[in-house]
């Protein structure tokens, strides 16, 4: 293989790992915030149990989203030097303004969350995980306002030779990122709400700490219900702003081959890239990707073959990927429904509670898809429209690549596994007693 | 104009991280010599608890700064360095999940594991730290397209691993020092002997790469120009030599203070006589990479002074207060409490 692919394996492997942990990260530190000013305002012991608790389980998962992230940020200069040089003047700054403002606050707020339990007043300690809490999800604004430009670039000018800065404003405002911010988060809240839904589930199955898990329980039903109905809502507008400047990749989200007003939505489907066509195409609601893509039953969508061959993005990766995210949004929307009725009594509900400890790890794979729809979506461009992924790559040999490459996945995979058993482990282990 | 605050401003963020994660890189480090018991380990993972990630947010800002300001710099350096920097990142991602496993299992052979990592992951990057600036002190092999002519081991010369050594003995003595400052009793009597000891082996090493500095760089160039300049190394051997007299006198917080200067005004010594070279090339001067060639545009650049000069201030007041904060030394109730490491 040479440096490009592996390097796109590269990346593809250490963004996707660092997001197996950042989804958590950003909503267990918002509900672990909720229950400890549950506890200042109520007074209520169980509510500061809860936020050591779940507390806890967020540090050991936090460890590796710190750790896997300062990966992302050396590769853009060790893997894809033409890119940093040629997009640097703006994309450089949003990665420069994301730590300032939000990785310091973060990492320094969490040591002193952890160590001053019993060294501050109850709402001054409530404050620290507040901050906590807000910075990490600065960082995933300043992150994807970064992400967004690579999806639509805008508020820039070429010059010297490179794209410059021309418009901050722009890029800040730049409606792709505010969608991608938004739908991202969410899936992020929905994440941690069935964690914590599952995790309560399955000591409320065993009748331990009762009274404790379902308190959790209910503000983690009312958090997931809440984000999960948004998503589906704003997945939809994200989806038409894709439309809108990314039509390649919406064909490919729907493996649609031929242009046509009026298109209609398959709901099962099976692409044939190469013969460029669908070798399945069964239950057609007619207008309905007209209707999604650009509000109007009648309005004309793109096919791929309207488009040359070496712009168009792998077709099967970007079509599957969104089936997987769309159809387990529905799912979820569904699965916290259900959660949200029974959140005052959910132990009279024992099979939706087995549900939901199954389901903990479907929002990972819906996150994941969805990413997976995003980035690969957008081939063969890093920069959509302006610059692709095989012009950005850096001067290596394919073997320092490929050892790296190894290297990254053995050792995240170790740390990966003994992550996931600490997790597992402390949270069988359940809350300290209460004295 | 701006191109030469950003360069300041970017000797800066490197300065502050040794100065910072040098310690906590320094105590892990040492751990395996200077920890006789579980107990004095604890102590000094405790040592670093609530500090070592917020300083090494330095790092990652010293690397986003390099990109948002001299983006050319950033891409030929981490491309350049490959090797060497995955090497780093691998140290790094190592130690920092020591903090959080360590303690969540019992056992010697778990915690043995944990700590086997940490002291790889400490040792690794102030080594790799030390070697990749004096490199960048001696010029990287660049060619006119900027690429690295070399591999990992042209890193490894006779002036690039005395610069290692020399970050390695300064971080260690800067480590020991914290530890000092964090403990009581026998430890800390430990801690401050240790210093004691390296801090002859870093003055001996500090005056070699000075005089290895003259004859195989220029960087003295900037300091015959502008002898104003002088005031910087002068600082940092008075530096040095007060920390002698305070590690002596038993005065730990005055002596990592002192230790703390050493290592701002070392580093301020070779980003001075870089100036105006980010990284100068060893083949030839017409394809040195400098503040000029590898700007951003001024508007980036204004736009990133406006954003460094609100929030760097801001930064330093919340992390200077706490570290007066949680700086006290630990006790052995500190060690009981259920959260700490
Ligand atoms: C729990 C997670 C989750 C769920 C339930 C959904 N998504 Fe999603 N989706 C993501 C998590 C996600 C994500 C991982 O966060 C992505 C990747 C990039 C992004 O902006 O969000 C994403 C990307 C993404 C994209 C591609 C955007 C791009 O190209 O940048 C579209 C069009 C949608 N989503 C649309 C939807 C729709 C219509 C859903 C209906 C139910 C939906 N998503 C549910
Ligand atoms: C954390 C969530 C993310 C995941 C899971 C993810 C996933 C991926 C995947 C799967 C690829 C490979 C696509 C391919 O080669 O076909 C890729 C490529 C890439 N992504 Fe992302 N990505 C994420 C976020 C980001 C963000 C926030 C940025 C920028 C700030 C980014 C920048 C890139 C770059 C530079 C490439 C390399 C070029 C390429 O192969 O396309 N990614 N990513
Ligand atoms: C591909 C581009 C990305 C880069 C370069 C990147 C960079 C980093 C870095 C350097 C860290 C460690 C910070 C520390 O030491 O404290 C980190 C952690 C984190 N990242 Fe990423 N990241 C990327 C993708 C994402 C995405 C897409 C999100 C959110 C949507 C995200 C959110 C977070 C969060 C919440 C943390 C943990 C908390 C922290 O330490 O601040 N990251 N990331």
């Amino acid at each position: 293989m040479d440096v490009l692919m592996l390097s796109r394996l590269q990346f593809a492997a250490a963004s996707m790992f660092h997001f197996l942990f950042v989804p958590l990260t950003l909503g267990l530190s918002v509900l672990t915030a909720i229950y400890e000013t549950k506890y200042v305002t109520t007074g209520d012991e169980d509510y500061k149990r809860a936020a050591k608790f779940w507390g806890k389980l967020f540090l050991i998962n936090f460890a590796l989203g710190v750790v896997t992230g300062i990966t992302l940020e050396f590769q853009f200069g060790t893997n894809w030097s033409s890119y940093s040089k040629y997009v640097g003047d703006v994309f450089g700054s949003l990665l420069a303004i994301e730590a300032t403002l939000a990785f310091y606050l973060e990492s320094t707020f969490i040591g002193v969350w952890v160590f001053t339990w019993n060294k501050v007043k109850p709402k001054t300690h409530a404050l620290f995980i507040w901050l906590v809490a807000i910075a990490s999800n600065v960082s995933a604004l300043w992150i994807l306002i970064a992400n967004g430009w690579m999806q639509h670039p805008v508020g820039y000018v070429l010059r010297n030779g490179r794209a410059e800065l021309a418009d901050f404003i722009a890029v800040i405002t730049n409606k792709f990122a505010i969608y991608e911010f938004l739908h991202t988060v969410s899936g992020a809240y929905i994440l941690s709400g069935f964690f914590v839904m599952g995790v309560s589930a399955w000591h409320i199955l065993r009748n331990n700490e009762l009274e404790f898990f379902k308190k959790s329980f209910r503000i983690a039903a009312t958090f997931a219900l809440v984000f999960a109905l948004f998503e589906i809502f704003n997945g939809h507008l994200h989806g038409a702003e894709v439309a809108e400047t990314q039509p390649t990749k919406l064909a490919a989200m729907e493996s649609h081959w031929e242009t046509k007003k009026s298109a209609p939505m398959y709901l099962f489907l099976i692409p044939d890239e190469e013969n460029e066509r669908n070798s399945l195409e069964l239950f057609p609601i007619p207008g309905m990707l007209s209707m999604l893509a650009y509000h109007s039953p009648s309005a004309e969508v793109k096919g791929l073959k309207d488009f040359p061959k070496d712009e168009r993005p792998p077709v099967g990766l970007t079509f599957f990927g969104f089936r997987i995210m769309v159809g387990l949004g529905f799912l979820f929307g569904l699965l916290t429904i259900l959660a949200w009725l029974k959140r005052n009594a959910p132990e009279t509900a024992p099979a939706l509670l087995k549900v939901l400890i199954l389901a903990i790890p479907l929002p990972y794979l819906a996150i994941e898809a969805g990413w997976v729809v995003a980035e690969v979506g957008r081939q063969p461009w890093i920069v959509y429209g302006l610059m692709k992924t095989k012009d950005a790559v850096s001067v290596l040999a394919s073997s320092q690549v490929l050892i790296s490459l190894i290297a990254f996945v053995a050792f995240y995979s170790f740390l990966g596994i003994i992550d996931f058993y600490l997790l597992a482990k402390y949270a069988r282990k359940g809350p300290e007693k209460a004295n | 104009m701006f191109e030469t605050i950003w360069f300041i401003l970017w000797g800066v963020l490197w300065a502050v991280y040794f100065m910072l994660d040098g310690f906590d890189l320094g105590i892990g480090t040492l751990m395996p010599f200077l920890a006789k018991s579980d107990e004095d380990k604890r102590y000094m993972y405790n040592a670093m608890g609530p500090f070592w990630d917020g300083n090494e947010v330095w790092l990652i800002t010293a690397g986003g700064a390099t990109f948002a300001a001299f983006p050319t710099a950033y891409a030929i350096m981490f491309n350049g360095l490959y090797s060497a920097l995955l090497l780093l990142l691998f140290a790094l991602i190592a130690r920092g999940v020591t903090f959080e496993f360590r303690n969540k299992v019992e056992g010697s052979s778990w915690k043995g594991l944990w700590d086997t990592f940490h002291f790889i992951g400490s040792f690794v990057p102030a080594l790799l730290l030390g070697v990749a600036f004096a490199n960048i002190f001696a010029g990287l092999p660049l060619d006119n397209n900027g690429v690295f002519q070399g591999g990992l081991f042209t890193l490894l010369n006779p002036y690039g691993i005395l610069g290692g050594i020399l970050f390695v003995l300064a971080f260690i003595t800067h480590g020991a020092l914290w530890l000092a400052v964090k403990t009581s009793g026998e430890l800390r009597a430990r801690a401050l002997a240790t210093a004691g000891k390296t801090w002859v082996g870093l003055l001996v090493v500090a005056v070699l790469f000075l005089a290895f500095t003259w004859v195989h760089t220029d960087l003295f160039s900037n300091y015959i120009k502008y002898p104003v300049m002088w005031l910087i190394p002068i600082l940092a051997v008075t530096a040095l030599l007060m920390m002698k007299k305070f590690i002596a006198a038993g005065q730990e917080i005055k002596a990592w203070v002192a230790s703390a200067i050493t290592i701002v005004s070392i580093t301020f010594f070779g980003i001075g006589g870089l100036y105006p070279r980010l990284l100068p090339s060893s083949l030839d001067p017409k394809y040195d990479v400098t503040i000029w060639n590898a700007s951003s545009s001024e508007l980036t650049l204004k736009i990133m002074l406006g954003v460094a000069a609100i929030m760097v201030p801001i930064v330093i007041a919340y992390q200077a207060w706490v570290y007066v904060f949680l700086g006290k030394k630990l006790t052995e109730e500190d060690l009981k409490y259920e959260e700490a490491y």
